[in-house]
């Protein structure tokens, strides 16, 4: 039945290629720890994509309650955390997801790197890498302000003061970030708000799709 | 790629009709050696590692619900700053002597700035073709010393803040409820009097309370009970405090228990 429905799609659209360039590969035996167990460095660039899977599912259930506005910012996150059900799973999913994703794509680095995986001909996906490293970052630090609390307030101070310390165009970037060139306030929140669920993704997003284009292309390094 | 005639398309669309084989997956005995496919066998065992992760994850999460902070204030100038864990490290470069004040670009971003550049353009950087790091000794060792740098500079970060002052300054402070009372009550008025002078010392005259002393308005305790912790005390408060007669200790315990927030 299932082949029939994919015969039937296939013959209008001619998705097989498609299909094929996915997921009809072989896994070589060196990146596979069903053969050797240190193989499980691999492992690290595909986790770090589950998580940012679930920080994308549970970002959108997020802003189902939050309110990105200085008077009911504070007051939705704790409404959500204390009220909602399941609330404070979503958000602790989300939050604690922030840090392992760091954590995951920095073992995958390292990976890519002890392993010379960044030679020819892979130096484009490297830089396009290193490229979804900075948003993680940049995700990571607007996110951040987001529950306008003490500490987000605090710590974007002086990301904000360390921003507009750089020479030339600090001052540009300093009002681009927070809306204003001296108050860190409402303009800032909504600035944060729109670069953490817009931009960023949407740059993430495009950043991805040429990773795994690239990987899909190139195949995996081969063994050392 | 086949053009011209005898070219048939699936109705007036642009997609080749062909005769291709149905969607029959290979047979596994034409993947030779110890390669596996993708689809469905590697999936499933990448599916069976992330679920072992998953679980981990929400073990983490279930057992320390992420923190949230009382609401900002803007005004609150002895606030000690501190980012994420990630970015400990560049905090604490910023930190050092010549990497702050007049030499606040060589920590704000000439340093990171060329750890992230020289990460970006490695390709370029090391160009030998060998893959090995005992091979390619000099970006090894550079990783490894700048490895090095972030985990101490995180350590060193963890290591000088006082985290027991830095979870108590962003605690959340309940709100004193706000109750209104009749200030020539008789109770009141025998507690702002004489008798009074050592509670309202602690619980201040518009009994919202301060330091450690909580606030009289909004307890939850009822008049035999306020008379009690008056008589004997609780906590870091000590017993027989009020000065005045027995009568008076009991019109003031009903005075305080009916300081009740409104349901």
């Amino acid at each position: 039945m299932l082949n029939k429905i994919y015969d039937w799609v296939d013959e209008r659209l001619d998705i097989t290629p498609i299909w094929r360039d996915i997921a009809d590969h072989e896994v070589p035996e060196h990146v596979n720890p069903a053969h050797h167990f240190s193989a499980f460095v691999y492992c690290f660039g595909g986790l770090t994509f589950f998580i940012t899977v679930i920080q994308i599912l549970s970002g959108m259930f997020l802003t189902m309650y939050y309110v990105p506005d200085v008077e009911n910012a504070w007051k939705s996150v704790y409404y959500l955390q204390n009220e909602v059900a399941f609330g404070e799973i979503v958000r602790g999913m989300h939050h604690w997801g922030a840090s392992l994703v760091i954590v995951m794509m920095f073992l995958h680095t390292l990976r890519v790197f002890f392993t010379g995986s960044y030679k020819k001909p892979r130096e484009l996906n490297w830089i396009v890498g290193v490229g979804i490293f900075a948003v993680m970052l940049g995700l990571g630090f607007t996110g951040y302000l987001l529950p306008w609390d003490m500490k987000a307030l605090f710590a974007t101070k002086v990301g904000i003061q360390i921003a507009a310390s750089v020479p030339f165009i600090g001052e540009l970037i300093k009002i681009l970030l927070a809306g204003d060139a001296t108050i860190i306030g409402a303009q800032t929140l909504t600035r944060f708000f729109a670069i953490h669920v817009f931009f960023l993704p949407a740059v993430l997003f495009a950043l991805l799709a040429a990773h795994f284009i690239m990987i899909r292309r190139q195949g995996i390094s081969g063994p050392l | 790629m086949h053009r011209g005639k005898g070219m048939k398309f699936v109705g007036d669309s642009r997609v080749k009709m062909n005769d291709r084989m149905p969607n029959i997956p290979k047979d596994y005995s034409e993947y030779p050696g110890k390669t596996e496919a993708f689809w469905p066998d590697f999936l499933l065992k990448e599916w069976m590692v992330g679920a072992v992760f998953l679980i981990g994850y929400l073990l983490l999460t279930v057992a320390h619900p992420s923190p949230l902070e009382g609401p900002a204030d803007p005004t609150n100038a002895s606030y000690i700053p501190l980012p994420d864990w990630y970015f400990l490290q560049m905090y604490q470069l910023l930190k050092y002597a010549y990497a702050s004040g007049p030499y606040n670009v060589i920590g704000a971003m000439v340093i990171p700035g060329l750890a992230f550049g020289s990460l970006a353009l490695m390709p370029f950087l090391d160009r030998s073709p060998e893959r090995r790091p005992s091979k390619r000794p000099l970006p090894t060792v550079f990783m490894l010393l700048t490895l090095c740098a972030i985990v101490y500079l995180t350590w060193e970060s963890v290591h000088n803040t006082n985290w027991e002052k830095v979870h108590a300054q962003g605690e959340i402070k309940e709100p004193t409820p706000e109750i209104e009372f009749d200030e020539n009550a008789e109770g009141f008025l025998i507690l702002s009097g004489d008798q009074g002078k050592s509670c309202i010392a602690c619980h201040g005259a518009d009994l919202a309370g301060g330091g450690a002393a909580p606030a009289l308005l909004g307890n939850e305790l009822t008049a035999e009970e306020v008379a009690e912790v008056m008589k004997n005390g609780r906590g870091a408060m000590p017993g027989g405090q009020f000065a005045g007669t027995d009568e008076e200790l009991q019109v003031v315990a009903e005075f305080i228990a009916s300081l009740k927030a409104e349901e």
